[in-house]
């Protein structure tokens, strides 16, 4: 088993994220995490799955993914290619004597306290997998009260983009008859 | 999105909006039910030129709307009611979805103030429908009603064709909008592909040109494609030999000496060797289903494929394919005939003089046949005499089970779209409605529906709907009073353990009184000398639709077949009796 990562142009229509949702889960396919947002088209949106499959069962979710009719667009983005970040709020207990420590951490981590209580501070932090995971690690020992992490999103390096030629009109006569044409 | 025009537009009631779109997108015939959610579209279908077809479950509505659409080429109409005349949709679009039949079902959806609040006759039939339809609809508001059912139309009948749900809230229906046809439709995520890609075609005409056994797989795609003709001729400028699933029957003639058969579960000797022993698979629009393969990783090991479908996610999904065509089978086929014509004309054709001695070889050796008993009648005989007497322009339906396999051996099919069943999902109870949908669409041409005792139970109501409009059906009810294809199973895999498989309906119902109390003719038979003059007494009745209840033996059984799981090296030609193939010829 292998992480991959996708990002899915979708048309912005109620239902879409339970059609995707679904697909996954009747397929058999784990999703690991997933992001949805609007993109700079207010009519597209864009998530990012992140999916643990072999190398032919991602081919079957693409292809899957790809007969839905609201899905426009699937890119798989190569982590050395794109940049991929989560966001994650944290809840460490920290009183008198620990305050201290954590603050040190949230330092070396570059995160951000965002609230604070007498035996409480809530961090946020930002990275991708692999810097979360070592900083929860870090602040384990203090005592975490709670959690909450976002779905990852990533955007590919350089100046493409995947969006910009997605939006061309596709625009279809509509047929005469009810026919099948041929 | 959409091009509405809307200067000009006419100003009309949601339901009248509704039923003019169904009008532009040339909807002929509905089949449905009305209820309180759709009850406002009911008002202006009463003054429309568009046939409805009231019938007396929705189930059989949708069934019907497959028939129809199967026999013509044509997009199938069903329609119901919110909640649970929606629900019994589910099966009828479940079967459209898995066999790609062109379908739209307009449901009456509750106001749109009420939908998520658990209102009377509320089910979110949209959710429910989401895994079985190519796509869906929930439409609240009015003035998308033109828009959403030109797109509809165009989902079910492009591409894959497949069935199309649009759920109309009542409030919509009753609001006041603005009607007007669209002229361009924006799908930025739907654009299927017909064209295939000339190079695929190419590098497959080397692999046929090279290969020594190649077999012509060839699946419902066809069918749907319209390919018949482009087949023939491919099949007989290579010489290859030919398999047609249960979907495909009819897609080549069944007298033509390349035909082996169908392959599969139950398929012929022939058919099923072909796969298993060559060298090259050539697919045409089929899926390697479970039915056909049988055990996946034993199926034909020395094959090469090419693969060929309109719907890229079935390329590779259980078999891996050597060369992936995307495209609609009829120009994949008139492609790689040209590329292959031309080739011959160089002087370049295929070697498969051995190959097709082998199995014209097999196919003397196991004939389809069966052992007639001593006593009683034989199913297989029935269906042999309808099939000689009814011939091959007529059409036939099945339901599930033992009779539908007798169906498609026993049938001689000449032409595509004659033969119409239930093959992916399997349904019960399918061929009393489809073959009524069949009727409507070709009122013409004769149309038996093939159904055993436990089938033509659960949808027979629709004799009622055939007698009052007129719509003359005959019905075969091959009758051996058990569910006899889990009893066959019972008979080979539990040690004849006939648990809740007898139905005894030689005695109850009686179906002759059941055709007569819905207005029908009821024949009963069940001596083999009596065969033709029931099925010719059967044909000369025009005006009505017919019942026979033949009464057959019940211990016949389905052969020949593969178990299912395991290969298909381990088919059976009758019960223990494995063919040897003299694999020297190769």
């Amino acid at each position: 088993m292998s992480t991959h990562t996708l990002s899915v142009l979708v048309e912005n229509k109620p239902g879409v994220l339970a059609r995707i949702a679904g697909l996954f889960s009747r397929r058999g396919f784990n999703i690991d995490s997933l992001a949805v947002g609007p993109t700079e088209h207010p009519e597209v949106s864009r998530m990012t799955i992140v999916v643990s499959v072999e190398k032919s069962p991602l081919e079957q979710v693409t292809k899957q993914l790809n007969k839905l009719v609201e899905v426009i667009k699937i890119v798989e983005l190569d982590d050395r290619d794109s940049v991929e970040r989560e966001l994650l709020l944290i809840k460490v207990r920290a009183d008198a004597d620990t305050r201290g420590q954590v603050l040190d951490a949230v330092q070396l981590f570059r995160a951000k306290v965002v609230d604070v209580a007498p035996d409480a501070i809530t961090i946020e932090v930002t990275g991708n997998t692999g810097k979360l995971k070592d900083f929860l690690a870090v602040l384990e020992p203090f005592g975490i009260r709670e959690l909450v992490q976002s779905g990852m999103v990533a955007i590919g390096r350089g100046s493409r983009s995947i969006t910009e030629r997605t939006l061309r009109p596709v625009t279809v006569p509509v047929p005469a008859a009810h026919s099948i044409p041929g | 999105m959409s091009e509405q025009g809307t200067a000009g537009g006419e100003q009309v009631t949601g339901a009248q909006s509704l039923i003019k779109s169904l009008e532009a997108a040339g909807a002929e015939n509905i089949f449905g039910i009305p209820g309180g959610a759709i009850l406002p579209a009911y008002d202006p279908l009463y003054d429309s030129k568009i046939r409805h077809i009231l019938v007396r479950h929705e189930q059989g509505a949708g069934h019907a709307a497959q028939g129809y659409a199967v026999a013509t080429g044509k997009v199938g109409v069903c329609m119901a009611t919110s909640g649970p005349g929606a629900t019994n949709l589910v099966t009828p679009i479940a079967d459209a979805y898995m066999d790609s039949v062109p379908m739209v079902a307009v449901t009456g959806q509750v106001g749109a103030s009420m939908i998520g609040t658990d209102a009377f006759q509320e089910a979110d039939i949209r959710g429910i429908t989401m895994p079985i339809t190519k796509h869906n609809f929930l439409v609240t508001d009015a003035s998308e009603i033109p828009r959403v059912v030109a797109e509809a139309f165009y989902l079910a009948a492009t591409g894959r064709p497949g069935p199309v749900l649009v759920d109309v809230a009542k409030s919509a229906l009753q609001a006041q909008t603005t009607y007007a046809w669209p002229t361009e439709l924006n799908l930025p995520g739907y654009r299927p592909v017909t064209r295939p890609h000339s190079k695929q075609v190419r590098e497959a005409a080397r692999l046929i040109l090279d290969s020594r056994r190649p077999v012509l797989y060839v699946g419902g795609g066809v069918i749907r494609a319209r390919a018949s003709k482009e087949l023939l001729r491919l099949a007989e400028l290579t010489g290859i030999p030919v398999v047609t699933t249960l979907m495909a029957r009819g897609a080549f003639p069944d007298s033509h000496p390349q035909h082996l058969g169908m392959p599969g579960m139950h398929g012929t000797v022939a058919a099923v060797a072909g796969l298993q022993k060559s060298d090259l698979i050539i697919c045409l629009g089929a899926r390697f289903d479970d039915r056909v393969t049988g055990n996946l990783d034993s199926f034909a090991p020395g094959a090469k494929v090419i693969h060929a479908d309109i719907d890229p996610a079935e390329i590779g999904k259980n078999r891996v394919t050597d060369v992936p065509i995307v495209g609609d089978a009829r120009e994949v086929i008139s492609d790689l005939t040209t590329v292959l014509q031309a080739e011959q004309d160089k002087g370049t054709t295929g070697d498969y003089e051995g190959w097709v001695k082998f199995l014209a070889g097999v196919k003397m050796q196991y004939p389809l046949g069966y052992d007639a008993p001593a006593e009683g009648l034989a199913p297989q005989y029935v269906i042999e005499r309808l099939s000689a007497i009814a011939g091959p322009e007529a059409i036939y339906v099945a339901g599930v089970g033992q009779h539908q396999m007798w169906a498609t051996h026993f049938v001689q099919y000449e032409n595509p779209n004659t033969w119409i069943n239930s093959g992916g999902l399997g349904t019960m109870g399918f061929a009393v409605p489809a073959a009524m949908g069949a009727k409507v669409g070709c009122p013409d041409t004769t149309v038996w529906a093939i159904d055993g005792d436990g089938c033509f139970q659960m949808t027979n109501q629709e004799l009622a709907t055939c007698t009052i409009e007129g719509i003359p059906i005959k019905v075969a009810v091959i009758n051996n009073e058990s569910l006899g294809m889990v009893r066959q199973w019972q008979t080979l895999f539990y040690e004849g353990r006939y648990s809740s498989t007898d139905l005894q309906s030689k005695r109850v119902p009686d179906f002759v009184k059941l055709a007569e109390a819905y207005g029908a003719v009821g024949l009963a038979c069940d001596d083999p000398s009596d065969v033709d003059a029931t099925i010719n007494k059967a044909m000369e009745i025009n005006d009505v639709p017919v019942v026979v209840d033949f009464r057959v033996e019940r211990d016949a059984m389905v052969w020949p077949m593969v178990a299912a799981g395991t290969s298909n090296d381990e088919i059976k030609y009758a019960r223990d009796l494995a063919p040897e193939f003299e694999e020297d010829d190769l």
